[in-house]
């Protein structure tokens, strides 16, 4: 069997097929959004379900985000599984009510008496020039905010069985998908878009971290791209300077996960975190935070953050380039950390 | 839309009497709110002290719209309500123990304290409501939607305010409504004022019924308060709805004899304007409908004497349990 040529799927593809198998498994599970029927999702998330599954339980909606993900609301606290997508996670804005003060509170206020089991599908990410309204994370802007799950898959692998287990989840589920980890044939074709995935069904756990590469020197904890760019820099940091680096990929950002931070700071000493959001108030003043709580002692040299310089996306190649991270900025902080 | 006085007579004694009792349970336990409110808030008001902390709105006045919708529903169809809810919730037959205790903030309350007046959850008969001004709509249109999916003849009712049709979330949600065709019925009590402002001041149309038309749908409108013509376009709105033939805005005129809320000062309306409401009572009204229908005065009395004591048990619950514990803010967050 060992000639058995292994299935290679794209990161949107991998989502579609979990949607898939849970919309067989259970009947209340149903999509509805912008352009997820005949077109398949934006970003290709929900292709070939309305040819399965029908017009029915897939559901173009007009551009009514607060209509359709306050029905969202409403259809789970009657006991459906609704997946809404919001096209792009910058769209927050005409509809953040119905997300923040209804989806993340209702549970909470109704003393656990009503349950939500939904998932709120979006699109992250930028670094192609989609500029300032089409290209943020907004990653600690909905983990900030209590009430919801919120993870941003890495792999094809994890964003299959991470939306089985958003989808089985009795709790609203943000799920983050990045529009360069889809494997859009409009977009630029990264590698790390494109992995086996097993057909079957599976879950992958909302609330854990996985080292993706292990290392003795220094940890880098990220997420998305920031997270495959950290396995590019740290490639090259022990190729070319002898410099192991142990690479977490953090997966959930609500809740998330102290302890595999913590301990792979205790067996390297030394902590950078690289996010593609905004750097003031986010995910790495957080993890920066549990380092300084929990491992301060373990540390051989200050915690270092590259993140975006707290200006809005810019749409120029050069500003755009300037402002989100990438490999060659993390592999010299590193190298300045291991002088330090 | 108007209804005719021969339509009035057709509607049942029983149904009468029903709507009755109800506006009658609702005026008392609002009127015993007003009471309670004021513990712990004398002689200098402070909005964060007393039985009752927090901000009140009550439906004083506003009962025909509830009770004439509420005639028509069953446990399974949804309400969702908005901001001044307690009206909606007694004629929906939400436990009005566990809503009073919710209410002063205790443990055993709907949401075990975390709520309170505006955040009101009763899943056992379909009920909730949000403080946020239109929000409750598309949690209705999402509710006729699953009924739809499963395939039941269940029907969903938001409750707004007059001032609520100007929120985004109004057409958003009555475009998708009828374009899906779903069992929906908005009721915008048109109490006359949001807040402060009048409906003249922020509304284009003089009714909000006219506004159907823009989607393609039914719409009718109540005056005078009258909980009878309320149910007569209910009983339409509702038919249409179990009956597949998509939704339905009412508004109705109605009268808010108190403040926004408790402590709102009214300088935006005249002193005589309240009293010559009162004098429209539509409690009273009705009661002489009923007596002219031959009902017995005494069997008035009962019903009048079993709607309070149902009201004055449920302030004894709240009163009698206790509050949560402090870490329990904690829980329910997520479920497991």
């Amino acid at each position: 069997m060992e000639t058995a040529k292994k299935r290679i799927l794209t990161g949107n593809k991998a989502m579609a097929e979990a949607i898939a198998l849970e919309m067989e498994r259970d009947s209340n599970v149903f999509v509805l959004g912008e352009d997820v029927g005949k077109y398949g999702g934006i970003f290709g998330s929900t292709q070939g379900l309305i040819d399965r599954f029908g017009a029915e339980r897939v559901l173009d909606t007009p551009i009514s985000e607060t209509a359709f993900i306050g029905a969202a609301i409403g259809a789970a606290a009657e006991g459906m599984r609704p997946v809404a997508e919001l096209m792009f996670v910058d769209f927050f804005g005409v509809c953040m009510d119905q997300i923040y003060n209804h989806m993340a509170k209702i549970p909470y206020m109704s003393g656990g008496n009503v349950k939500l089991p939904m998932v709120l599908m979006t699109a992250v990410g930028g670094g192609y020039n989609d500029a300032a309204q089409h290209s943020q994370t907004l990653y600690a802007t909905f983990a900030h905010l209590p009430g919801m799950k919120v993870v941003a898959p890495s792999t094809p692998y994890d964003l299959k069985g991470m939306m089985i287990s958003a989808i089985r989840d009795d709790n609203p589920v943000v799920f983050m998908f990045h529009k360069s980890l889809q494997g859009l044939g409009w977009m630029d074709q990264l590698d790390a878009s494109v992995e086996h995935v097993p057909e079957e069904a599976y879950t992958v756990p909302l609330n854990k971290a996985k080292v993706a590469r292990e290392g003795s020197d220094v940890t880098i904890v990220g997420i998305q791209m920031m997270m495959h760019y950290a396995m590019e820099a740290a490639e090259r940091l022990s190729k070319e300077d002898g410099i192991e680096a142990e690479v977490v990929d953090l997966r959930s950002l609500a809740p998330i996960d102290r302890d595999t931070i913590v301990k792979s700071i205790k067996k390297t000493s030394r902590l950078l975190v690289v996010d593609e959001d905004y750097l003031s108030y986010g995910m790495t003043a957080e993890v920066a935070a549990i380092a300084a709580e929990h491992a301060l002692d373990e540390l051989k040299a200050p915690v270092r953050r590259l993140a975006i310089p707290d200006v809005p996306i810019p749409y120029s190649d050069p500003l755009e380039n300037f402002v989100i991270p990438g490999p060659e900025r993390i592999y010299e902080e590193v190298k300045k950390m291991m002088r330090s | 839309m108007t209804q005719s006085n021969e339509n009035q007579s057709s509607v049942s004694v029983e149904k009468l009497k029903w709507m009755y009792e109800q506006m009658v349970k609702i005026r008392y336990y609002e009127d015993q709110m007003v009471e309670v409110y004021t513990e712990g808030k004398k002689p200098v008001f402070n909005i964060g002290a007393g039985t009752v902390p927090g901000e009140m709105h009550l439906s004083t006045g506003q009962e025909p719209a509830a009770v004439g919708i509420g005639a028509h529903l069953k446990k399974e169809d949804t309400v969702t309500s908005p901001h001044r809810p307690h009206h909606h919730a007694i004629a929906k037959g939400v436990d009005l123990k566990r809503m009073t205790a919710e209410i002063f903030g205790k443990e055993t309350g709907l949401g075990k304290g975390k709520g309170g007046h505006m955040h009101l959850f009763d899943p056992e008969v379909k009920f909730a409501c949000s403080g946020i001004v239109a929000a409750g709509i598309p949690h209705a249109v999402g509710a006729a939607m699953a009924a739809k999916m499963k395939g039941k003849d269940w029907v969903a009712v938001a409750f707004i305010g007059e001032g609520a049709a100007n929120a985004g979330a109004f057409h958003e949600s009555l475009n998708l409504a009828a374009l899906w065709n779903l069992p929906l019925i908005v009721v915008v009590e048109d109490n006359a004022y949001g807040i402060s402002v009048p409906k003249k001041s922020s509304t284009s149309v003089d009714s909000n019924d006219k506004r159907a038309d823009a989607y393609g749908i039914a719409g009718a409108y109540v005056k005078d308060n009258d909980p009878i013509a309320m149910y007569l376009a209910a009983e339409e709105a509702v038919s249409r709805a179990r009956n597949g033939q998509g939704p339905t805005i009412i508004e109705i005129e109605t009268y808010r004899y108190l403040g926004h809320f408790q402590g709102d000062p009214e300088l935006y309306r005249d002193k005589a304007e309240v009293p010559g409401l009162r004098e429209l009572d539509p409690i009273v009204k009705l009661k002489e409908k009923l007596i002219e229908k031959s009902t017995d005065e005494k069997e008035l009395d009962e019903m009048e004497e079993r709607a309070k004591q149902e009201v004055d048990e449920a302030y004894q619950f709240a009163r009698d349990s206790n509050f949560p514990a402090p870490e329990a803010a904690l829980e329910d967050v997520f479920t497991s």
